[in-house]
């Protein structure tokens, strides 16, 4: 178990269910020129996948795959990284198990 | 939507359906909010039902509510790489008439709650998202905004029922963010899987169901569990670890659920099954020292937005159902006796969370999450090892006399802890279970 398998997250998201509020997103990342820890961190830690480096080495977030289990905002919103809202009603992921 | 309500319950889980349902009941006039396209779409757990905190909303639940397998054996696993070691409880004892744990099926559940809810006279309102707490100009929280057309709505006192990653509170100033040390972020897979081979796999017949709860090098050293339930006609397999050691160590969540689902304990439990959904939610984790304020002026919180989960019992669901349940019953009675859900009589709330077993269990193990989240090291990694390379030496015969086994299992014990270390972690962990 040493070695990490390579996981696609993408075909993971690709089971759910989702109803995606095109154009806006429920996160926002403030506009940085070198990302603090706790960006860096999401990278990884997000479990969608939803932070990813941008070619000039800031974080962007793509909010389609959200499942909306506010880790990033637990570690990013304190010091302004990022904004975090509720998905408008109705919208976001909608789990048929949960 | 100009109308008053006694009450507004935002959030249709298990702390929200429990107090809005308590509310109806006694004859208050109940406005629920939920942000999901029905009750559960927003909601993930494992999931566990205790019977005990359903059966005081609803006593006949098991006639129509949507339930999986009642828990017949329990498992826990310390794993490492290669092994696990197990406690197995097993009893027939649990093919009662009236058990006690099952498992559910979230989304499945909270809708036959709401349901309930809707019968009861509670007025359920989904697609709903509540923007923030509306308060007058004293600080008393007065009702809602939502993000309907002309949204704001107003009640005598509001219950947050938001779950975990509550905003509303931390938006209105009731209380903090969670903090980073105190969640933790569990991803679950649901593996389906024809109900025979389940029964096969797991030994059990009918709707018995089993459990497995897991620890050890499956989290990398990290404070985490793994968990695998029986489901009637799938499995639900998940790791959990506390935010700020996943920050700290950089290991992505899914890795961690790969890696578990691949251990050759697990593997052959999922084998051939098909995945339907990936799910991740944040659990509460900090305990009794992280419960925020309660209650206040015209407001209450409850369930996991309270933080109200036993981290050690795998408790949570039935924490909710109680709170909520509290919750209700203090704003009935206020209403009953005719008093303002002031702060001042709105504490009738938390007393009743004291004087129960959601607050006594809490307190009891107050100490525990800073114990094993300070000592990961141990406890989810080195301890493990430790007791698999034990079991092995036990059990293999090779030739070599038992003494001179026994010696170099303590061997292997000192070389990996010091006995002042070993007998510290004894004797906290034996402090914090107290």
């Amino acid at each position: 178990m040493t070695t990490e398998p390579d996981v696609r997250v993408e075909d993971k998201l690709y089971q759910n269910r989702y109803r995606v509020d095109s154009g806006r997103s429920h996160i926002k990342v403030t506009p940085h020129e070198t990302p603090s820890p706790e960006l860096l961190a999401l990278v990884k830690l997000c479990p969608a996948r939803c932070y990813e480096l941008n070619g000039k080495g800031q974080v962007e977030v793509a909010h389609d795959g959200c499942m909306e289990c506010g880790t990033c905002r637990v570690l990013a919103e304190g010091k302004g990284d990022i904004t975090w809202t509720y998905p408008r009603g109705g919208y976001g992921v909608l789990f048929k198990f949960g | 939507m100009t109308e008053k309500f006694d009450a507004i319950v935002v959030g249709a889980g298990m702390a929200g359906n429990a107090a809005a349902l308590t509310m109806a009941k006694r004859g208050l006039k109940v406005l629920q909010l939920e942000r999901g396209e029905y009750p559960g779409s927003k909601n993930v757990q494992g999931a566990i039902l205790y019977a005990n905190a359903v059966e005081k909303l609803i006593p006949e639940f098991r006639e129509d509510a949507p339930l999986e397998r009642h828990l017949v054996e329990q498992r826990f696993w310390m794993m490492d790489d290669a092994s696990h070691t197990g406690l197995h409880y097993r009893s027939e004892d649990f093919n009662e008439e009236r058990p006690n744990r099952y498992t559910i099926i979230r989304s499945q559940f909270d809708r036959w709650f709401s349901r309930h809810v809707q019968e009861a006279g509670a007025l359920v309102l989904c697609e709903t998202t509540v923007l923030e707490l509306l308060k007058d100009t004293k600080g008393r929280v007065i009702g809602v905004r939502t993000d309907r057309r002309d949204g704001d709505v107003f009640a005598d006192v509001v219950v947050l029922a938001e779950g975990v990653n509550g905003l509303l509170g931390t938006r209105a100033g009731l209380r903090e963010r969670p903090a980073r040390e105190n969640v933790a972020l569990a991803v679950k897979e649901m593996h389906f899987l024809p109900r025979e081979t389940i029964e096969a796999r797991f030994n059990l017949k009918g709707d018995e169901g089993a459990v497995i709860e897991a620890a050890g090098t499956i989290s990398r050293g990290m404070a985490g569990m793994g968990f695998i339930y029986t489901n009637r006609e799938s499995i639900s397999i998940g790791i959990g670890c506390i935010v700020s050691d996943l920050a700290k160590t950089g290991h992505a969540p899914y890795e961690l659920l790969e890696a578990f689902k691949r251990h050759p304990s697990v593997a052959p439990l999922i084998e051939g099954s098909e995945v339907k959904e990936y799910a991740a939610h944040l659990i509460p984790e900090g305990g009794y020292k992280a419960i925020p304020q309660l209650f206040g002026d015209g407001w209450l919180v409850a369930g996991d937005a309270a933080q109200l989960n036993n981290a050690i019992h795998r408790e949570g669901s039935n924490l909710a159902l109680a709170s909520g349940q509290m919750a209700g019953e203090a704003v009935a009675e206020l209403k009953g006796r005719g008093l303002e859900p002031t702060a001042k009589n709105l504490e009738i709330y938390k007393t009743r969370l004291v004087d129960s077993y959601v607050m006594q269990d809490l307190k009891k193990y107050k100490d525990m999450p800073a114990l094993l989240h300070a000592s990961s090291q141990n406890f989810f990694l080195t301890y493990p090892q430790l007791v698999s390379k034990a079991m092995q030496n036990f059990l293999r015969v090779d030739g070599t006399p038992k003494v001179e086994k026994e010696k170099r299992t303590l061997r292997s014990v000192f070389a990996a802890r010091s006995i002042t270390g070993l007998l510290g972690d004894a004797v906290r962990m034996a402090r914090a279970w107290r």
